[in-house]
Parts: structure tokens; sequence; C-alpha cells
């Protein structure tokens, strides 16, 4: 994959990726916190830290982080999720020191100034009604986690739970940076137009005399077996009835992800692939159906299998519709040529994704903060070396009705 | 799941911007193929793969006014079986290589997609060719298509977004083909006929309607003979577009309450804009930049979000192309904050309208609008886009070199005059989707 590591002596992990298609270059740093750290009555507090990490450090008051980029041509955002929280930039190749002087800022010097707080946190209020509150489809998602996971931070959403976001003060913020924003929680990923050498002095430079920070103290949670189907029903001003189900699976840590990620190519990748083929093509129950592998966790996720309802069919025919499916899969194995066809899309998925230098950072993110970037060079592989039966066998371990939360969505009218 | 702090506010429609700092070489080829067919060609070989992108004269400016979503759900039937392959053989061919291929409709034009590995490429011009030369419209995949359409039609309405465009679209555009509403398109499918789809293929799909944009792992003397060679029997001929139907006289604010269930008052305000053609068309993007484009960097999100903490995502647009498109302000706000915000944005069009931005404000929108050429032309998707509408704009292959200059020689008494021209605050549609009893509207 030509990516060079090195761990600088303070804990920050840097990967690098040359890649000279193009004059640009993408910049990202990525730590390793995101809901899964926090606790009820808190809940959002990663998201909310991260829109606060644009109004103002030391050195780049409030405002100036997004204008200095767009300034110099570039565009930048950040991204919360379940297991962490990432930042980017991504510009002209000239132009990477901007990026090396804003982030090594507010890694350790970000102001919280308590009024930018109290604005930020409205902000953060209308993000959730518009994602969440007023889309029916959101809302059953997240009551679907909150009812499938007991024990594990999984259960709650990304964004907090309104209530929450209402608890959450300036000093609960203040704490969080300071415990998980640090050189030893944090992995720097550049892909792009430079000079590996060169890059890798400058990022020294100006992260190497960063002080590393307290180990950061660990989840623990571990979610137990489910002992029997778990359902909900979600009651929501909508037009479509919809059925989501979720199963317990491993992450992609455990041998089994490779099986599973091809399984659900086989469920629900393009429009040959069974759920959509018989739900929405032949049948005409569905007007959508599709499966939903989240592996790249740090923690065992759900894979979601789900679909909406044609106006005029039945929601139980559909819910049956998919668990046929799910049968099939477990009585007899994938044929050969489906086999083939799921390793062929996964593997020029993997080529067509050289395409963006974005993606590729991504990419390396999100497996090293959850796992290891390593096991992407593994990652073809074991695709390649998954075979019908070892489908069969993952459909059968994992898709039992005893591992699964369904929920319906009911849609109510004024 | 992820949540983002900001949304990518889509500042230009359709076209991408570029500055010559990167480019000193044309972008691409043009090259007139045998039966007429324009082809953009820019060679990739870094990656073993190709990416097509093709716009046809097809979309819903080339339907009957009458016969609203024709175009579109024609579009859509390319794909559901021809003379040589059913539905489900073209979907099992492209996707068993990996690939992908799409047909879809639009204001202007329909168009085709299409992604493979470059030792499958000719496994993919034989499925695109294909689709666009011969398809059957077999009536069981008509009232499939049908169906769908009006299922996703009926879903879209839990889309609070959605409604409210719908209904701006409809209040600025009136009969005018970009103003297209899911209940025209609702109204006209259950009268469709075969004969209706067979009528407007046979006179809109053939190669003098289409260009073709190509990026990727092929030399010319290859593609161009492929294409040749997979788009021999395709033939016709150019048709004139039915004569635009002009949209409404709007003389004064008129305001469009939608009453729904939810949380956030849904806004949409705005008035008719400008064509990709207009000689003003670089002042504006830039005015719109300052005004409400240009993300963080904006007035409206600088007031509304950062200073006031109303609203995640609020954003202006001019969306520019072969005809006038609509200028929109778009936000969500919680229903009780719907008329501060409204009066907000008044403020701001007519602050832009009266005082001459400020020279680092203009500096900054240049500096944006210039040096993220690179990022507008950074994978082959982008290349093949900024292809295509150099053809359809007639922008010119150096088109890359000359942008700077287009967009440097705006001066702050431009802005100023565009401003003045081209925003109608006396003249807007204002659409609120909101639960109407919360946000108690005074407009």
């Amino acid at each position: 994959m030509n990516v060079t590591e090195k761990v600088l002596p303070n804990g920050l992990k840097v990967l690098l990726k040359e890649e000279h298609k193009a004059p640009i270059v993408t910049f990202q740093i990525w730590y390793k916190v995101g809901s899964r750290n926090e606790r009820l009555g808190k809940t959002g507090m990663s998201h909310l830290l991260e829109h606060m990490m644009f109004k103002g450090s030391k050195k780049y008051g409030p405002k100036q982080f997004s204008q200095t980029v767009q300034r110099n041509g570039g565009n930048d955002n950040a991204f919360t999720s379940k297991n962490y929280t990432a930042y980017f930039e991504t510009f002209a190749a000239d132009r990477i020191g901007i990026s090396l002087d804003l982030e090594s800022d507010r890694m350790v010097n970000l102001l919280l100034d308590p009024k930018e707080f109290l604005s930020e946190r409205a902000v953060v209020m209308e993000e959730r009604r518009m994602r969440t509150d007023d889309d029916p489809s959101s809302t059953m998602v997240e009551q679907m986690m909150a009812t499938a996971f007991l024990a594990h931070p999984y259960q709650w959403p990304v964004i907090g739970w309104m209530a929450d976001l209402g608890n959450i003060t300036r000093d609960d913020l203040y704490d969080h940076y300071r415990t998980y924003y640090a050189p030893n929680n944090a992995t720097i990923v550049v892909v792009g137009d430079f000079e590996t050498k060169k890059l890798m002095a400058q990022i020294e430079k100006y992260f190497g005399t960063l002080p590393r920070g307290p180990n950061v103290p660990p989840v623990g949670a571990v979610e137990p077996n489910q002992l029997g189907e778990r359902r909900i029903m979600v009651k929501k001003e909508a037009e479509l009835p919809a059925v989501f189900t979720g199963y317990h699976t491993p992450n992609l840590k455990h041998a089994d992800s490779y099986a599973l990620e091809v399984l659900q190519g086989v469920l629900s990748s393009g429009k040959s692939s069974r759920l959509y083929r018989s739900l929405v093509y032949e049948q005409q129950v569905a007007l959508y159906a599709g499966g939903d592998y989240d592996n790249i966790a740090t923690d065992p996720n759900l894979f979601f299998v789900y679909a909406g309802v044609m106006p005029g069919k039945k929601t139980e025919d559909v819910e049956k519709a998919l668990y046929a499916e799910i049968e099939k899969l477990k009585a007899e194995p994938a044929t050969d040529e489906e086999l083939r066809k799921v390793k062929n899309q996964i593997e020029s998925g993997f080529i067509m994704g050289q395409d963006s230098v974005f993606f590729q950072a991504m990419l390396l993110g999100q497996y090293e903060t959850v796992a290891s970037w390593k096991l992407l060079e593994k990652y073809l592989d074991g695709v390649r070396a998954v075979t019908k039966e070892d489908v069969q066998r993952v459909a059968k371990e994992y898709f039992i009705s005893d591992n699964r939360t369904v929920g319906i969505l009911v849609p109510v009218k004024k | 799941m992820k949540f983002t702090k900001r949304i990518f506010v889509i500042t230009f429609l359709i076209i991408a911007q570029a500055s010559s700092a990167y480019a000193a070489e044309p972008i691409g080829k043009r090259i007139v193929l045998k039966k007429g067919m324009v082809l953009l060609l820019s060679e990739k070989h870094t990656i073993p793969m190709v990416t097509i992108n093709m716009a046809i004269k097809a979309g819903s400016t080339a339907e009957p006014e009458d016969k609203a979503g024709l175009a579109s759900i024609t579009a859509s039937l390319l794909m559901q079986g021809t003379k040589r392959r059913t539905a489900s053989r073209i979907s099992s061919e492209i996707d068993f290589v990996g690939g992908s291929l799409s047909v879809s409709g639009g204001d202007d034009f329909a168009t085709a997609g299409l992604r493979v590995l470059k030792k499958d490429i000719r496994i993919g011009l034989d499925l695109l060719s294909d689709v666009l030369m011969d398809p059957v419209f077999d009536q069981k995949e008509i009232d499939r298509k049908v169906s769908e359409a009006l299922a996703e039609i009926q879903r879209q309405k839990e889309e609070p977004n959605v409604v409210a465009g719908e209904a701006f679209e409809k209040a600025v555009f009136g009969k005018n083909a970009y103003g297209r509403t899911s209940e025209d398109v609702a109204t006209y499918l259950p009268k469709l006929t075969r004969q209706d789809i067979l009528a407007f293929y046979s006179a809109r799909y053939n190669p003098k309607n289409a260009i073709i944009a190509v990026v990727g792992d092929v030399t010319e003397k290859e593609i161009t003979s492929l294409l040749n060679e997979y788009f021999k029997a395709w033939q016709g001929k150019e048709l004139a577009l039915p004569a635009p139907v002009p949209p409404p006289d709007v003389a004064k604010n008129i305001i469009v309450k939608i009453d729904k269930n939810i949380t956030q008052a849904n806004i949409n305000m705005g008035h008719l804009g400008i064509s990709r053609g207009n000689p003003d068309y670089y002042a504006v993007m830039i005015m719109n930049y300052i005004l409400g484009g240009g993300g963080f960097s904006s007035r409206l999100m600088d007031n509304i979000r950062d200073n006031k903490g109303l609203a995640y995502d609020v954003h202006s647009m001019f969306s520019a192309q072969k005809e006038p498109g609509a200028f929109t302000v778009g936000i969500q706000t919680k229903n009780e904050s719907a008329n501060d915000v409204i009066a907000e944005v008044f403020k701001e069009i007519r602050r832009i309208q009266t005082e001459p931005v400020s020279d680092s404000e203009l500096a900054d929108a240049k500096a944006y609008l210039t040096g993220s050429f690179p990022l507008r032309m950074d994978t082959y998707a982008k290349i093949a886009g900024m292809l295509a509408s150099i053809e359809i704009y007639d922008l010119g292959l150096d088109y890359p070199q000359k942008y700077p200059g287009l967009i440097n020689s705006v001066t702050k008494e431009d802005i100023l005059r565009v401003a003045k021209k081209y925003l109608l605050p006396d003249r807007m549609v204002i659409v609120v989707v909101a639960n109407q009893e919360r946000a108690k509207l005074k407009f």
C-alpha cells in the first residue's frame, strides 16, 4: 500500500501515502474518541466538542479556521462517529503547512469560550432536529440501537439525546477535551502530492513538541449475548411503513468479518443482489431493500437488513420476505457466480477507490482508529479466501431470530 | 453514521471551477465521432479504470408541457430491457464486473454514466450502447417503474425539505420545465402510455443530441474506434426543443405556508435567477459566495449560525443552466425562530444591495474560487463532469486557463451592481414548511 508509518516520541502516529496523480493533498487527524467514550446524561459531548474545535484556539481565533482554509483554496470539515472524531483539510499540495499550523494549535490550545459554547450548543440542537427528530428513518435507527444494546455505549446516538445536550456544560467539554485530545490518542493521515521525507520532518516540527497526555481511560463495556428477539414500534408522522432488523455481528477484528462482507454483497450489492431482485423487482412488495454491515467499529456492532413497504403492501409480508431471503442463505450456499460477482465488486471498488485521495486517507484513518491500518493490507486476500460454505456458516451463526432486534416504522398522521 | 460540523454547500450547480496554476495544458480533447456524437476525452493512465458521462438533450425541457415526468421515466426505463437483454441481465452483467451503469433524467439533459475497470471496457460499452440504442420499453417494466415512481413521490412527502423545495419551484417556475413537481408527475404518470415513451425516445435519443465525456485509462485511438464500433447503428437527427414556457411574473412577495407536525421550519426563499450564459455569471457567483454560498465565509452563515445559533444549515445558491434557474436561500430552524431567520435573510440581502462588500471579503472570495480549482478536478468523475459542462456551455477547452482571469476581473462595483440587479427582495417566493401554530409567521 506504500504507507509510511511513524510513531513520534509523544505517541502521535503518522501515516503518509504519496499519491501524485493530482496536485492536491488531504490532511486528516483522527482522535480515538466518539460517543462510545461518553455516558448517559451527557451524551453527544464528542460531537459538540467537534463543533467547538472550529470556535477558536490560541493562535486562530473564532471563525478563523475555516476562513483561513478557504482563503487558501481549501475545503475543511470534520465528522464524529461512535468510535472516532476526525478533522480534515483538502487543498492544493503547496498549502499543507496551513493544516500543520491549525491542527497542532487546536490539539492543545482550544479556547472553549463560554458564550460561543452556548450558541454552538443551540446549533447542534438544530442539527439534531434536522437529522433525527424530523426524519422518521433516523428516529427508527436511533431507537433500535437503544434497544439492541443494553450494556454498551453504542446504545446512544452520536449526536446525543436532546435533554443531554441541554445538560452538557462548557466545563464538561473542557474535561472531555483534556482527556482525549493528545498526541498519544491521535493519528495523522496524509495522502496526496508530497515528498514523504520532507513532510515527515515538518510534521515532527509542528507536533513533536506537544506533550503526551495521560493514558486514555478504557471503555470496558461488553454487550452480553442477546437472549431473544426484541421488537419495537416507532409511530411517527411518515408516509410509508418500513421494517428494519439488526443482528449483532463481530467487527473487522474477527475472522468472520470477511465472510459477512461477502454475505452483505450477496444480499444487497447492486440491482442483481438478492434483496433488490426479490423484494423490489420480482415481488414488488418493497420500495427499497438493503443490508448494511458496519464492521469498521471498535466494538461489535449491528448488521442491518431493511426494507421500505410499497403502498398497499402489508408490513408483515415485507418482514417475512426479508426473513425468507435470510433463510435461503442458511439453507443453501450462494452460487459460484454470486460469489465471483461479489468478490469482483469488492475488488474493483478497492481499485476505483484510489481515484480519491480523501477516500484513501479516510480508510486508513478509520482502520487505524478502530484496529490497525495494516488490516487493510490483508483485506483483499481475506475477501478472496471466503468460500460459499463460509457465507452459509456465518448466516447460520449470526442471522438467528434470538439475535435480532426488529423495528417497525408505523406512519401516523396528525 | 456521521455527524459533520457543516454541510458542503453547493455553491455552483453544474459548472466546475478552474484556475491556471496547475493546468498548463487543455483539460482534454474534443473529437466529433462518425455519427455526429461529440467526444470529450481526458486520458489518465494512473488507475486502470474508465469513467464515462453522457449528456443527451432529453431532459424535462424536451418533454411536452402536459407530460411532466415523461423524460425522467423514459431515461429510467432504458436500463429495464433491450432487444438482447432483460432488465435482470443488464444488472447482472454490470454487477459481475464490479462496475456501475446508470441513466437518469434531468432538466436540460438526461445523463448516462458508466464506470468500469479498463479490462472491462468492452463489456461496459456494449451495455451502455445497448441500453441507449435498443431499449424495448416492455409494458410490464413500464408499469413497474410507474408504481415505483408514484411510491417514491409519496415517500418523499415525509421529507420536509423536499416538500419545501417542490412548493418553491412550483411558485417560481409555474409551468416552465424547470419547475416540474412531484404533483405534476403524479398527475401524469397514471395516464402515461407506451406510445408516449416510444415517441419521446425516438425523437430525442440520437448521436447528434449526445455528448460523451471519457476520462481514464484509454488512448484516443482506442476509444474513438471503440465508440465508432459500439454506436455504429445509432442514428437520428437533431430536433429543436419545444419553446420554453415563461415562468410566472412575481410582482410582490408571495408566502406559501405548509403545515406539518415537525420540530423545524424548513424555509426556502428566492426567485428566478440567471442562466449559465449570462455575462454577469462570474460576478453573480462571487456575490453569492459572499452572501450565502461560501460556507463559513458567507454572511448568512456568519450571522444566522455562527453569531445567533439559529440554524445548522443556511446557504444561498444560483442554479445556472441553459435557461435561468432559481436563486434560493435554504434554512432549517426551530419553528419558533422562523420569523427571526426570515427577517435576517432579508436584512443580509438588502445589505449586499446597498453597501459595497469589503476589500477583504472580495479578495477572500476570489482566493477561494481560483485556489480551489485543483479540488474541482481531483477525480475522474469530476473531470468528466467538467468536460461535459465545457461542451454544453461552450466554455472552451482552455477554460481552466481562462478561469482566474474571469474571476479576478470582477470589481466591488460589479458586485454591488449585480446584487441590485439579480436579488429581488420585494418579489420573493417564501415557502415555510413548519408546525404553523408554533411558527406564528408574521410574513
